[in-house]
């Protein structure tokens, strides 16, 4: 990958302060996110994704070791990097559009009345959204919630998009269809992005790279390449290499929890 | 259209049969000797007797009485927001300042009125000082209950879209606090309109509860019904418009209780 580096982990450590001292949660983890890559995080649950997320999304600070983004320390959240939440937090008290346009309404990145019309207008098609412009969240169904939060992240037009098991809720169904619709989007406005998931078979077919995490306190277990070319399709899942790959990330995963479900039985006894 | 028409009329019937049902059962209880008919008058005496007091002090007494509630409740909840507002949102504040809360809300209103007498003399502000701190401690808690509860999701979505902290509070905090505002209103205008003969045994003339307080002491049993009666129509009545301004400003939320 001759790209340029975007996001940049060197030596990243985070501690947790707890009553009887502290607990380590990250353990020395550097990995670099190139221009436009896709780039899955994926582990045992409780090792410690959301929190590395947290740090490039600018809610925390890691205790130690530096996380950079376009060789610059990150200072707090900003709209350059949209993040999808894992519980979506779409606002209750705004209708569909209006969820939209929220932040087109900030100071941050203000439009014009007749260009946000057109930034909500283009998400709600591209999302399936459009028939449901003034429709309160409540009415929505999982999978339109999430298009949501995913057209809203986007209005602003960050340059990273940063997922925290997004599809996690959905069925099967609708989780494909989000994954092809996220690979449809991503190829009309690239991004940079990182996806934690919990899903070999959703890594695997969405990613550029898959950063397999060890059982907490987590280092990187290994960094994989996916040589799939886009655009990928339903049939990939179909193919021997696919089933290669997937076999391979899964035995590295199924190893992590294995050994996270050893300490935590050490740790009971 | 018919069948608009029906439910229109069926939805009617359910609203009113719980009124009639008292009503019946109120009559039952008159005739039916079990307590000596002298002491319960029956509704059509009571509303014979409203209707003469209608035209006589009624008018004026309500008046006093809805004037008190509101500058009670108005003070109340104008110092109940934000400071439920500031209990809620900043946990460790809440921690010390709770217990104190709950001490001065368990204190009825009733037993404060020999100090406030002492305090504020026998006139308006004494009644209003009653009904402020009554509507302000149901306020209080009602406000911090609600805004505790709120997830900090909102705020964390609103900052990685770009948000700053005046919009924050703008876009995401005050939508968020409003059904919670009008709650802690319906809860305070529901309390003082229960404290307010409590209030007004610091000696008011005029007043719903003055007017139930000398028919007490004349054994008037139908005009204390009357007065009975009225504070809970006013009070009902208040709910159901602050019910429908609800409705109305939040109508993202499933239902407003
Ligand atoms: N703010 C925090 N304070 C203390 N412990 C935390 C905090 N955030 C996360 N943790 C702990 O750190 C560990 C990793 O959490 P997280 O990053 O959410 O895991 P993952 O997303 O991989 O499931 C968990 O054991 C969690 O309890
Ligand atoms: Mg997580």
């Amino acid at each position: 990958m001759t790209a340029k580096v975007r996001i940049a982990f060197d030596n990243v450590s985070v501690r947790f302060p707890t009553t009887g001292g502290s607990m380590q949660v990250v353990d020395d983890v550097s990995y670099r996110v190139h221009d436009r890559e896709f780039v899955s995080v994926i582990g045992p649950s409780g090792c410690g994704k959301t929190t590395m997320m947290n740090i490039v999304a600018g809610f925390m600070q890691p205790s130690s070791g530096t996380v950079m983004l376009d060789g610059k320390p990150i200072a707090g959240p900003g709209p350059d990097r949209g993040v999808i939440f894992q519980e979506y937090g779409i606002f209750p008290w705004l209708t569909v559009k209006e969820n939209i346009a929220f932040g087109l309404n900030l100071r941050a990145n203000r439009v014009g009345a007749a260009e946000r019309e057109e930034i909500c207008q283009r998400y709600m098609r591209l999302m399936g959204l459009a028939d449901f412009a003034g429709a309160w969240p409540r009415m929505l169904s999982g999978g339109m919630r999430q298009r949501l939060a995913l057209a809203r992240a986007y209005a602003v037009k960050p340059q990273f998009l940063l997922m925290d098991e997004p599809f996690g809720a959905l069925d099967a169904q609708t989780r494909s269809a989000m994954q092809d619709l996220l690979l449809h989007v991503l190829a009309e406005e690239g991004k940079t992005v990182m996806l934690i998931t919990h899903s070999v078979e959703e890594a695997v077919y969405l990613s550029n790279r898959i950063i397999v995490m060890t059982a907490r306190p987590t280092r990187i277990r290994e960094i994989i390449e996916v040589p799939f070319a886009y655009p990928r399709t339903d049939a990939l899942h179909k193919t021997a290499e696919f089933g290669e790959l997937r076999a391979h990330v899964r035995d590295l995963v199924m190893q992590e929890y294995a050994q996270q479900a050893r300490q935590r039985s050490t740790a009971s006894t | 259209m018919l069948k608009d028409w029906k439910s229109t009329v069926w939805r009617a019937a359910l609203i009113l049969a719980p009124w009639l049902l008292l009503l019946a059962g109120w009559y039952a209880i008159h005739y039916s000797g079990l307590i000596n008919p002298a002491l319960v008058p029956t509704p059509h005496e009571v509303a014979v007797r409203f209707a003469e007091l209608m035209r006589g002090r009624l008018p004026l007494d309500i008046l006093m009485s809805t004037q008190r509630v509101f500058i009670g409740v108005l003070c109340g909840i104008v110092l109940a927001v934000p400071v439920g507002f500031v209990l809620g949102w900043y946990r460790n504040i809440r921690t010390f300042i709770d217990p104190l809360i709950n001490f001065f809300r368990a204190l009825p209103p009733i037993a404060l009125i020999p100090l406030v007498i002492v305090y504020f003399g026998v006139d308006e502000i004494a009644k209003t000082v009653i009904l402020f701190y009554a509507s302000f401690f149901a306020g209080v808690i009602v406000m911090y209950e609600g805004i505790s509860q709120i997830s900090p999701i909102y705020v964390r979505v609103a900052r990685t879209l770009g948000a700053r902290d005046g919009e924050i509070f703008r876009k995401v905090i005050i939508p968020l606090a409003v059904p919670h505002m009008l709650t802690a209103l319906r809860v305070a205008l529901g309390v003082a309109w229960a404290t307010l003969v409590a209030s007004e045994l610091i000696a008011a003339q005029q007043g719903l509860g003055a007017l139930i307080q000398n028919a007490g002491s004349f054994f008037q049993l139908d005009i204390i019904y009357v007065g009975i009666i009225c504070i809970g129509f006013i009070a009902l009545f208040m709910d159901l418009g602050l019910r429908a301004l609800g409705r109305r400003f939040v109508s993202w939320q499933e239902r407003i209780a």
